[in-house]
């Protein structure tokens, strides 16, 4: 079953519109409906506030300002992840960025508390915000630790020295712009009370156990009575790791009113409230010899964050198991700005920091004479070169290869700006691709019923990555069971917890708890049938059992799985299995534990009007063993368009008079879309088995599609056109003046 | 006019704003609610008929999630009130098939893999059902090669052109042409 390509399990609930998400429930009856007001200032004070009017409204029944707001519990900062901690909301008249909620207005109908929000008066006093990146961006400090507690800088060797006394160097400076995970489904919760003082919460997020917790720790509550419902999640990529403004404000409202409410931000309040990639600005200086070796490597990020919730996007972190070189450095530094704050989005730290590091080396590449593969190749490491540790399974030059053959690389033009189709100018652009493997806690129980079937319980969530199918597939295979007799019932939190999904580590976690689990079930029922003298299988040998369609068989007797349960356990049997924290797991410090892969790219740049268009794209991955290699593509290739719309269209400007971000919503934030995509991409992954991640062998998929695809295509574009874009995107304005000249 | 008579002003509206009882037809079925009639087809759908496969991405018509078949031609329910269309059929994503029987195309997304989170899902389904029937009628988009003809070739990138009101954040991009194509060869409708 593992390694099947099985369509999704959930997917004709999703095609035919039954799948029910957060703002979709109807079990607890007619809901209310909520709308946050937002700040109109970016920094300042509330000094007037009236709420009259829109209390007066036809069908109000709540407006809550920070006048009225219950007494919540503070963010803990001893809590040691962000997406555990409370998160309170409406605390006082001070505005912290644009867009801050400083209401919510509450109303039978979503018409009628939408145009209450428009009564809601307020009147401020604006100080003066640091807003632009640009003017602070020497204004720096050091953070302790950057995301997920990676040091914040790192030596090795003598880095000056190093690339003081390199033949060939590249030392550039890159900026990436503010982007948004922006998943379709806008942040949504419903809170219905419950019993004497329970919440259930529907919510869309991508951690069932940290949702509960932030809830309960906001509203002060015990986390036992927030029950977290979350089956169908449209979309996360980092932005529904934690929950927002929605479930704390609903959850407010809910417990005021004693009835259910529920609330979803619009799109323009998800440019807002939920957080976005950090800016930055990079310096990558690589040093080599003209045999293309390098000699020294630096990686110097500077990022905004938000002064009160600290986020050190781990931008440089990426670079320092990458290539082999003796002289090394990375720092990561930040700006406080008086905007939302910085929050992961898909990939945080490696998709932006392989975008530069990618396009130094394809400039290193260039400066050499040397083909780019090739110089990758010469630069890949025996051991990680920072930690000093041997890698698991790094298969990156099998990467490079395999995709330089399928693309047909050797075609690529050697010289920038040679190739020309009636107005286009051709180009060939190629990344390496690498990202870290993580392994967090998770606990699955596996039932089997009396009628033979298997229900798999977790609160692990399944945000469109393919939980419900791989746990379908690994819990057939564990039990020996066809694929329509295993059940999944995910994103409770009412089940055994998980660290849900995010970080790429979702499927792994949840997959080998299940392996586990469905171990222990074997042996529970092994136990049953050969110590029962009524069972064909009395006294057998147990490790000669082969558990397949439903029965178990040793040599030629056999039983059904049914026969044993309804014998020895009327009410079905189960059992639990775990995953634990890596940092408790030797092999996740004893080897360096990574997935890769190698991008190839083909654009063209219309010569007269600088348009950029994807012609076709091709990856290699190594990411060990796949559960299912058709989700695991869709995902893969995912990825890469994320990578395509980080080189060419995503880029969220914030208005340095107010904080507010202009262009917040889609057509002024521009997301790949149809027509920006050729039918001719196409994720290879090749064979295997990485036995030091997991017992399964596989690693996490949803986010090495991303690292370094931007740069093939940004690569790519030098090809053609011989111009040099550092400042990302590559929009037809900076690519313009460049352009050669046309005869 | 002063802030305060604009104030004033959207006051008024809000207090004079009776329910309309109004009749849809969606998916072969009449239905009697009563709205506020600033309700939009798409809210009615979802929060008084709850009709929830219609989903709610921006509520400004620039994601394409809202998608629902009206006559047979596509429209952004999210952009119409629902009080505009007492004499129209509806069509939404659930009146195409159910999980037990899929319409050609939903079975053409799930064998592709044409989705993955499933939110954009339905009314990229509707919108793929939609345009199929506008480039059997022949419309020409803005890759059509030949304007003139009353025949468009489906190739590749009519799809693409006439799809991308579509917004997947999965990016399932190249999967759903593969649905759409599949599902044209095998003369879905």
């Amino acid at each position: 079953m593992i390694g099947q390509a099985v369509n999704r399990v959930d997917g004709p609930l999703k095609a035919t519109g039954r799948a029910a998400y957060a703002y979709e429930h109807w079990e607890a009856g007619q809901p209310l409906y909520g709308f946050i007001v937002g700040a109109t200032i970016g920094k300042g004070r509330i000094t007037r506030i009236d709420t009259e009017d829109a209390e007066g409204a036809p069908g109000v029944q709540l407006v809550m300002t920070y006048l009225n707001a219950p007494a919540q519990g503070p963010r803990d900062e001893s809590i040691p992840f962000e997406y555990w901690r409370a998160q309170p909301m409406l605390t006082g008249p001070d505005i912290h960025f644009y867009g801050e909620p400083v209401a919510l207005v509450v109303a039978e109908t979503f018409e009628q508390a939408r145009d209450a929000a428009d009564l809601v008066e307020v009147e401020y006093r604006a100080g003066r915000g640091r807003f632009d990146f640009g003017e602070f961006e020497d204004d720096t400090y050091i953070p302790k630790t950057v995301n997920a507690g990676l040091p914040t800088d790192t030596a090795v060797g003598d880095f000056d020295a190093g690339f003081a006394g390199a033949e060939v160097k590249v030392d550039q400076q890159y900026t990436t712009p503010y982007e948004f995970s922006m998943p379709i489904e806008p942040n949504a919760s419903m809170v219905a009370p419950h019993g004497d003082d329970d919440l259930v919460v529907y919510v869309s997020c991508q951690i069932t156990d940290a949702a509960r917790d932030s809830v309960a720790g906001t509203l002060m509550m015990d986390p036992e009575r927030v029950h977290i419902v979350t089956p169908f999640v449209g979309g996360g990529f980092g932005s529904k790791l934690g929950i927002h403004s929605e479930t704390i404000l609903a959850a407010m409202a809910a417990r005021a009113l004693g009835r259910p409410v529920k609330v979803t931000l619009t799109r323009q309040q998800v440019f807002q409230l939920v957080g976005m990639r950090p800016t930055s600005s990079q310096r990558v200086r690589l040093g080599a010899g003209h045999d293309g070796r390098l000699a020294a490597i630096a990686h110097d990020v500077t990022m905004h964050t938000n002064p009160d919730v600290e986020y050190a996007e781990q931008t440089a972190a990426t670079v320092r198991s990458l290539y082999a070189a003796p002289h090394r450095l990375t720092s990561h530094r930040l700006t406080a700005l008086d905007l939302p704050r910085g929050t992961d989005v898909r990939a945080p730290g490696e998709a932006p920091g392989m975008l530069s590091v990618e396009s130094a080396m394809d400039e290193l590449a260039d400066a050499l004479g040397m083909d780019p593969v090739e110089l990758r190749i010469r630069n890949e490491p025996t051991v990680d070169p920072e930690r000093n540790v041997p890698y698991s399974d790094r298969h990156l030059v099998e990467c490079l290869r395999e995709g330089a053959r399928r693309f047909g690389w050797e075609n690529r033009p050697a010289t920038p700006a040679s190739v020309r189709e009636g107005r286009w100018l051709i180009g060939y652009g190629m990344s390496a691709a690498i990202r870290g493997h993580f392994q967090g806690p998770t606990t699955v129980r596996v039932r089997l019923e009396p009628d033979g079937t298997a229900v798999i319980q977790t609160d692990m969530t399944d945000i469109g990555t393919g939980t419900y199918t791989i746990l379908t597939q690994v819990g057939a295979e564990g039990l020996g069971l066809p694929l329509e007799r295993v059940r999944i019932d995910l994103g409770r939190s009412d089940h055994p917890s998980s660290w849900g999904s995010g970080g790429s580590w979702g499927a792994t976690n949840s997959s080998t708890a299940v392996h586990r689990a469905c171990a222990a079930l074997r042996t529970k029922l092994l136990d049953a049938a050969l110590g029962d003298t009524r069972s064909p299988l009395h006294g057998q040998d147990p490790s000669a059992a082969v558990f397949s369609d439903g029965d178990v068989a040793i040599g030629g007797a056999s039983e059904a799985l049914r026969e044993i349960v309804a014998r020895h356990h009327p009410d079905g049997v189960e059992a639990e299995g775990q995953t634990r924290f890596m940092g408790d797991d030797p092999n996740y410090s004893d080897y360096s534990i990574n997935t890769y892969g190698a991008h190839f790219a083909e654009v063209g740049v219309d010569a007269d009007t600088a348009e950029t268009r994807l012609r076709r794209m091709l990856s290699v991955f190594s990411v060990g063993r796949v559960f299912n290699p058709k989700t695991a593509r869709s995902q893969l290739i995912g990825g890469m368009i994320w990578g395509v719309g980080a080189a060419l269209e995503e880029e969220a400007v914030v208005d340095p008079r107010s904080g507010a971000f202009v262009n917040r919503d889609f057509a002024g934030y521009l997301v790949p879309v149809h027509g920006d995509i050729p039918a001719d991409i196409d994720a290879v992954v090749l064979e295997g088995y990485d036995d030091k991640a997991n017992p399964l062998g596989a690693k996490g998929i949803g986010e090495v599609g991303i690292c370094g695809s931007g740069a093939a295509v940004a690569n790519a574009v030098f090809n053609a056109t011989g111009v040099r874009v550092r400042d990302f995107p590559i929009t037809i304005e900076k690519l313009l003046p460049g352009l050669p000249a046309m005869v | 006019m002063s802030a305060s008579d604009t104030h004033a002003m959207r006051r008024s509206q809000v207090e004079t704003a009776p329910p309309s009882a109004i009749k849809l037809n969606i998916n072969d079925q009449v239905r009697q609610l009563a709205v506020d009639p600033r309700t939009s087809l798409l809210d009615a759908l979802r929060e008084h008929l709850r009709l929830s496969g219609t989903k709610k991405g921006c509520d400004h018509g620039q994601c394409g999630a809202c998608t629902v078949l009206i006559n047979g031609r596509r429209v952004l329910s999210c952009l119409t009130l629902a009080v505009m269309h007492e004499d129209d059929e509806i069509m939404t994503i659930e009146g195409l098939g159910d999980p037990d029987h899929l319409h050609p195309m939903q079975r053409a997304f799930v064998e592709c893999d044409g989705f993955q989170c499933g939110y954009c899902t339905p009314g990229q389904i509707c919108s793929a059902v939609g345009m199929l029937a506008e480039v059997r009628a022949g419309w020409p988009s803005h890759v059509t090669t030949d304007v003139s003809s009353s025949r468009v070739a489906l190739t590749d990138d009519e799809i693409r052109e006439r799809m991308s009101g579509n917004i997947c954040r999965c990016a399932a991009y190249p999967n759903i042409v593969a649905a759409i194509r599949g599902s044209a060869e095998g003369g879905a409708t």
